[in-house]
């Protein structure tokens, strides 16, 4: 039936119709519900049912199980610190009432734009925002305002992808730069001990938040920074590293859980669409300095007292190892190249985590950086290799 | 210069066609520095306005004694000598603003567009058509400048000239002020969207 309508309309939107100026919207909108008709007809393709929108519908399943934990982990917080006795549904149907607004918004800013400059440009609309909006809310706190997480988007789409050409031309990982927008356009709203749980009841569910000695909404790294000596829940009571990695921690929406990023990592890993060279050396690197930085440990920087596996577990290092380093279009594209680039993301985002007191969280600033390093690494990955060639044929002539 | 050009163009280039900061992309370090607000933008402008034209006219006036090895330095010398008037003068009549300018007022010696000017221009033109191109290139930096400092203190702190222009009422309503503009990167992508629009609009600038 659908089929129907579609080829029914079809006709207004090729050139000459009277909504042909939205010819791409109508493509794009077709390509999404049924597979094109359009196939390659000669020279050699490689024929595989796999294409960019398969692919980021399969990163999309890979990141809900990292959703659907922030939903009850947010619903969780906030009963925990407001005192208010919610069930398990309630908890999700709070944590879900929370993100969906931040969901709205994120798609509507970044499509919008996108569809814009495809219309100008003439371009078919390109799927790259797809993640992209999932990701956003979910590196984000949740209690975020709502037009501050436009205005980042709307920069990070226009600065760091529609200039450099559109989806796959980008530099940067684009929901990364939303969140380092967020981080140094908004510092106040976006760390703290008061940004990481929701604090107002949400259609009637949950309850109001005040923050007293005794309920602090600081992230476990947070507290690290600012000199606590045991790392607490919300409440004070102690959290395990057995806590910290099932999640039940304040942090960002969709981070905090290790379990839930390492059940979309394997998901990710069996399809073949991550790099599992690139995921593994990531945490190789953040064991590395962990485990050089927990040797070296002063109370000077307390993050350095933390044992190599608790760093992994905290914070947002597992989900930017999983989901963030391994974006195929800004990370290295050699072997080896893969291999130096998530092991530098893994050391610099721990260096930075230990060694910066005034970031708690470095997992971010490493990805971006490491970015713009990634195109240096396959050169001289590349350059290496034509050198070595060029000597052996020489050796042998 | 083998063609002549008239002074009339000599003035006006370098306000958008031939624009010191967005075309030859010279400068670009203190459009950095002395953004973050109007008052100091303006300052600096008049400043570098102030110091190119006289400089230009000065070894204008001396260009055929000046052997030819030697003239970098004979142009720095002049420069300077201006620079150390004009930081006086701010200090002594504009001791805050010369304050936040800081070393930025000795930096104009260095200042790319004044070495360009002094080189291509003042050295083989007559001091009338050196002066207009000096006042004419300085005020093509300052545009920029302003315009750039314009959007930064407008967005970064909710000010112009110091004064409260974001009405209390926003903040009442969850606005904050965007921190990142304070910061010298969205000076570069500030000047970086003006030539974007620059381009758009003067299609025989546009590179491929």
């Amino acid at each position: 039936m659908l089929r129907k309508y579609l080829d029914k309309i079809k006709p207004h939107f090729q050139p000459g119709g009277k909504l042909s100026a939205f010819q791409s919207v109508f493509e794009g909108m077709e390509t999404f519900l049924y597979t094109p008709r359009s196939t390659s007809a000669s020279g050699v393709h490689v024929h595989d049912a796999i294409d960019s929108k398969r692919v980021m519908i399969i990163v999309v399943v890979a990141l809900l199980p990292c959703l659907l934990f922030g939903m009850y982990n947010t619903g969780y917080q906030n009963s925990l610190c407001s005192g208010v006795e919610m069930s398990f549904w309630e908890m999700m149907a709070y944590g879900f009432l929370a993100i969906l607004p931040k969901l709205v918004v994120t798609y509507v800013v970044g499509l919008g734009i996108e569809f814009a400059i495809a219309q100008v440009r003439h371009e078919e609309i390109m799927e790259g925002f797809l993640v992209t909006g999932i990701l956003v809310p979910l590196i984000c706190p949740v209690t975020t305002p709502l037009w501050m997480l436009a205005v980042a988007t709307a920069f990070s789409v226009i600065f760091v992808k529609e200039v450099f050409g559109g989806t796959g031309f980008n530099i940067f990982n684009v929901a990364l730069t939303t969140r380092a927008f967020l981080f140094f356009a908004y510092p106040a709203s976006m760390s703290g001990d008061t940004a990481f749980i929701a604090s107002k009841p949400i259609c009637g569910l949950g309850g109001a938040v005040t923050y007293t000695d005794a309920v602090s909404g600081a992230t476990p790294l947070g507290q690290l920074a600012s000199g606590a000596d045991q790392i607490t829940n919300a409440v004070g009571d102690p959290v395990s590293t057995w806590q910290a990695f099932l999640g039940l921690i304040p942090g960002s929406f969709g981070e905090t859980s290790t379990l839930c990023v390492l059940i979309g990592g394997a998901l990710l890993l069996l399809t073949g669409i991550a790099s599992w060279r690139i995921m593994l050396s990531v945490f190789a690197g953040g064991l590395f300095m962990g485990w050089i930085a927990n040797i070296f440990g002063t109370p000077t920087y307390p993050a350095s007292l933390l044992s190599p596996v608790d760093q992994l577990v905290y914070g947002g290092f597992a989900f930017a190892a999983v989901f963030m380093a391994t974006d195929p279009v800004t990370a290295a594209r050699t072997g080896i190249g893969k291999y130096i680039y998530g092991f530098l993301v893994g050391v610099i985002a721990i260096l930075i985590r230990v060694y910066n007191n005034g970031y708690p969280e470095g997992a971010m600033l490493a990805v971006l950086l490491m970015n713009a390093l990634a195109p240096l690494i396959d050169y001289c990955v590349v350059q290496a290799n034509v050198s070595r060639r060029m000597r052996r044929a020489r050796s042998n002539s | 210069m083998a063609e002549k050009i008239s002074n009339k163009s000599v003035l006006f280039n370098p306000f958008s066609k031939n624009n010191p900061v967005i075309v030859q992309v010279l400068g670009i370090c203190s459009v950095l520095a002395v953004t973050v607000s109007l008052e100091p933008a303006i300052v600096m402008g008049i400043s570098v306005v102030a110091v190119l034209a006289f400089a230009n006219v000065i070894i204008s006036l001396i260009r055929n004694t000046i052997p030819t090895n030697i003239r970098i330095i004979v142009q720095l010398v002049v420069v300077a000598g201006l620079v150390v008037i004009v930081d006086q003068l701010l200090k002594a009549y504009t001791y805050d603003v010369s304050k936040q300018l800081s070393v930025f007022i000795s930096l104009i010696i260095t200042n790319c567009i004044l070495m360009g000017r002094l080189e291509a221009f003042a050295m083989v033109n007559k001091p009338w058509p050196s002066f207009l191109d000096g006042i004419g290139n300085g005020i093509g930096y300052a545009l920029i400048l302003v315009i750039v400092a314009f959007f930064r203190e407008l967005l970064g702190s909710g000010t112009l000239l110091g004064f409260q222009v974001v009405p209390q009422w926003c903040y009442d309503h969850g606005y904050v002020n965007n921190g990142l503009m304070i910061l010298p990167p969205m000076a570069l992508i500030v000047v970086g969207c003006i030539i974007w629009v620059h381009r758009s609009f003067n299609k025989d600038l546009q590179e491929d």
